[in-house]
């Protein structure tokens, strides 16, 4: 058996009291390692992309040009497709974080302030379960039940309703549907956490001041869950800001997404592509300075 | 201190008070959480214009009670009346009760003038009228020129103001408050004890009070409740509740339990039963003093002493078996001659009728 000499003994003790008493220095050492990747990759990349965009493709050689131009954003804003395409992927975002919030809101309120413990597990479960299942799995799933003599469609026809298949299928409204389905627990995650945290006592000193219902979820409940809120319109809005698979396997139309995909793999234009990325990056920037201006972040 | 008054007028339908009814009124009160009985049936009657508090230890059933008069729990079983009106399923909003909550439950997103005003706003005041009168109730909580703040920005004591004049400012006609004084220092919590009753006597409103400290309900109370296991073991004024608690709980939980019981209590009271004596109704004396006819006494020796500074208390072990408990002010004697007392066989008197019998 050996025993740790006296000697190692102080030494070990006087790493640790010396770190002890330098705070920064043991904060450092814990953070550089998922600072430095943070940093390098996250913003490195960031920084690629952004110069990659004032750079251009020279026609002849398919080879990148890195000088400075403004030509990539000029083609963006002055080619019509382009700003439709933006139009449209920044509408439909809107309609789903919209009709997103819609739903979730009373799903989490059920689930932070009625449900018994043992029901809200049993929410939480089939609200995580779907998040396991391969994002892909879950769109060709909706495409069997959206398509013509697809679940849908077979059910509306037992009623007669025989133009079903039309409507769905593939086309905007179907993408529209499995958007909202594919991002609702983003949605409903944060609401619930927001709605957790606002004391039963709140609620109850409205009703006690004479409050009925609508009164105290417009007056207490809705301004209290508004930083939940926008939390979780800021996912449901990036993510469909951002997506690409699901305009192409569910519609024929073409999201941002879609484009920066073709114009780097197809087109190997990595400039344009570069350049039209950075356009949600923009809305994003957008979209959370206005939140901040409404005070959605004063809670952090 | 001056206390303005509540400003304008009650309502018609306020005014409108059925016949000389109790304020409110319990009859057989349960409530059920489950398998736990948390109020085990209750009967209260609390006057109109009454400083009533129900005191009792933390899951005694008293917050439950109150919750059941505010309605945010509707009783498992019996009735609750207000004004003489069957209140029983109906809603904290059809209410005419206003609760002060233990946690203050100010809305953290509106500022102090919007909090006192709520209730006015629901009930579609005037702005003009809402503003005075939220100005009036401010200043009754000696809050004037803090409409503007947000509650966090407040101090404990300062949060609890708003919360009662945010309840008084609608003028309810019974104010329930749910230990409000619990997260408050001790100096504090005096200052607010001698306030609260000023304001009660300036508004004449039905002051319910839930607390678990006894000195609390002593000091402000015209009469106390006292709870336990979910059951009213008392209901009488500070001066019987303290100078003669019926049971054995009442007798330790308002004061010291000083009892006498079994073999023990048919040694000293010469006869069978528990009693109590209260700790600064017993005299202190050597072994050997005379007792008088009208006195009872004991003998032992002084098993600890506790110096409080303005009194010492003295538990005595006894001959006879069990132990009291003595305080005596330290009018004429020092600290060292107190502790000194350490040990020393004493003889402990007491006027007889300073014992009684309690319930167990």
């Amino acid at each position: 058996m050996t025993t740790t000499s006296p000697e190692t003994q102080r030494r070990k003790t006087s790493l640790f009291g010396w770190l002890h008493r330098h705070p920064r220095v043991k904060l450092g050492a814990l953070l550089i390692a998922p600072t430095g990747w943070f940093g390098i990759v996250y913003f490195g990349s960031l920084a690629l992309l952004f110069s990659y965009a004032f750079w251009s493709l020279d026609p002849q050689t398919g080879e990148v040009v890195k000088q400075f131009t403004l030509a990539n954003f000029e083609r963006i804003l002055t080619q019509p497709v382009y700003g439709a395409i933006v139009f449209r992927t920044v509408g439909v975002a809107a309609i789903v974080t919209v009709v997103d919030a819609l739903i979730a809101f009373p799903i989490a309120y059920y689930m932070a302030r009625v449900a018994s413990p043992r029901r809200r597990a049993l929410l939480f479960m089939s609200i995580l379960l779907p998040l396991w299942a391969s994002y892909l799995v879950k769109i060709y799933a909706w495409r069997v039940i959206l398509a013509p003599n697809g679940l849908f469609d077979w059910g509306f026809k037992q009623f007669g309703f025989d133009q079903f298949g039309d409507i769905f299928g593939v086309s905007d409204l179907s993408m529209t549907v499995v958007f909202i389905y594919i991002w609702l627990p983003y949605m409903i995650l944060p609401i619930y956490a927001g709605l957790e945290r606002i004391p039963t006592s709140y609620l109850e000193a409205s009703a006690d001041l004479g409050a009925k219902g609508g009164p105290t979820f417009r007056r207490i409940v809705l301004p209290l869950a508004m930083p939940a809120l926008v939390a979780g319109s800021i996912f449901t809005f990036s993510l469909t800001l951002g997506d690409y698979i699901i305009p192409a396997l569910v519609s024929n139309t073409q999201f941002i997404g879609n484009v920066v995909y073709e114009s780097q793999g197809v087109a190997g234009d990595i400039p344009f592509a570069a350049a039209f990325a950075l356009v949600p990056v923009g809305i994003m920037a957008i979209y959370l300075l206005v939140a901040r201006h409404f005070g959605a972040f004063d809670e952090l | 201190m001056t206390v303005p008054t509540l400003s304008g007028d009650r309502d018609a339908s306020r005014t409108a008070a059925p016949t000389a009814a109790a304020a409110v009124r319990l009859e057989g009160v349960h409530k059920r959480f489950g398998e736990v009985e948390a109020v085990a049936g209750v009967d209260l009657e609390i006057l109109d214009g009454e400083f009533f508090s129900m005191l009792g230890p933390s899951g005694s059933g008293k917050t439950t009670t109150l919750r059941m008069i505010a309605g945010f729990e509707e009783p498992t079983a019996g009735r609750v009346l207000l004004h003489g009106q069957d209140v029983t399923g109906k809603a904290p909003f059809e209410r005419d009760v206003n609760t002060v909550f233990q946690d203050y439950a100010l809305f953290p997103h509106m500022t102090v003038g919007d909090n006192v005003g709520y209730g006015l706003m629901i009930r579609k005041v005037a702005k003009a009228d809402r503003a005075r009168q939220v100005a009036d109730a401010l200043r009754m909580v000696r809050l004037e020129g803090y409409d503007g703040r947000r509650p966090g920005q407040l101090s404990g004591g300062q949060r609890q103001r708003v919360a009662l004049a945010r309840a008084l400012v609608n003028r309810p006609r019974v104010l329930l408050l749910d230990e409000p004084l619990g997260a408050l220092d001790l100096k504090l919590r005096e200052e607010m004890q001698i306030e609260l009753k000023a304001i009660q006597h300036q508004v004449g409103i039905t002051f319910i009070y839930v607390t678990h400290d006894q000195e609390e309900a002593l000091t402000m109370s015209d009469r106390i409740a006292v709870f336990n296991r979910g059951l009213v073991e008392q209901i009488g004024s500070p001066a019987e509740v303290y100078e003669r608690p019926r049971t054995a709980f009442v007798a330790g939980f308002v004061g010291t339990s000083n009892l006498l019981r079994g073999e023990v209590a048919e040694r000293i009271v010469g006869r069978a039963g528990t009693y109590t004596v209260r700790p600064e109704k017993i005299r202190l004396a050597a072994p050997d003093d005379a007792v008088a006819d009208d006195e009872t006494s004991a003998t032992g020796s002084v098993r600890e002493v506790i110096y409080l500074g303005p009194d010492t208390r003295y538990i005595v072990a006894l001959d006879a078996g069990g132990e009291l408990v003595v305080t005596a002010q330290n009018q004429s004697i020092s600290s060292m001659e107190a502790l000194a007392a350490q040990g020393r066989a004493v003889r402990l008197i007491w006027k007889r009728p300073f014992n009684f019998p309690v319930g167990d």
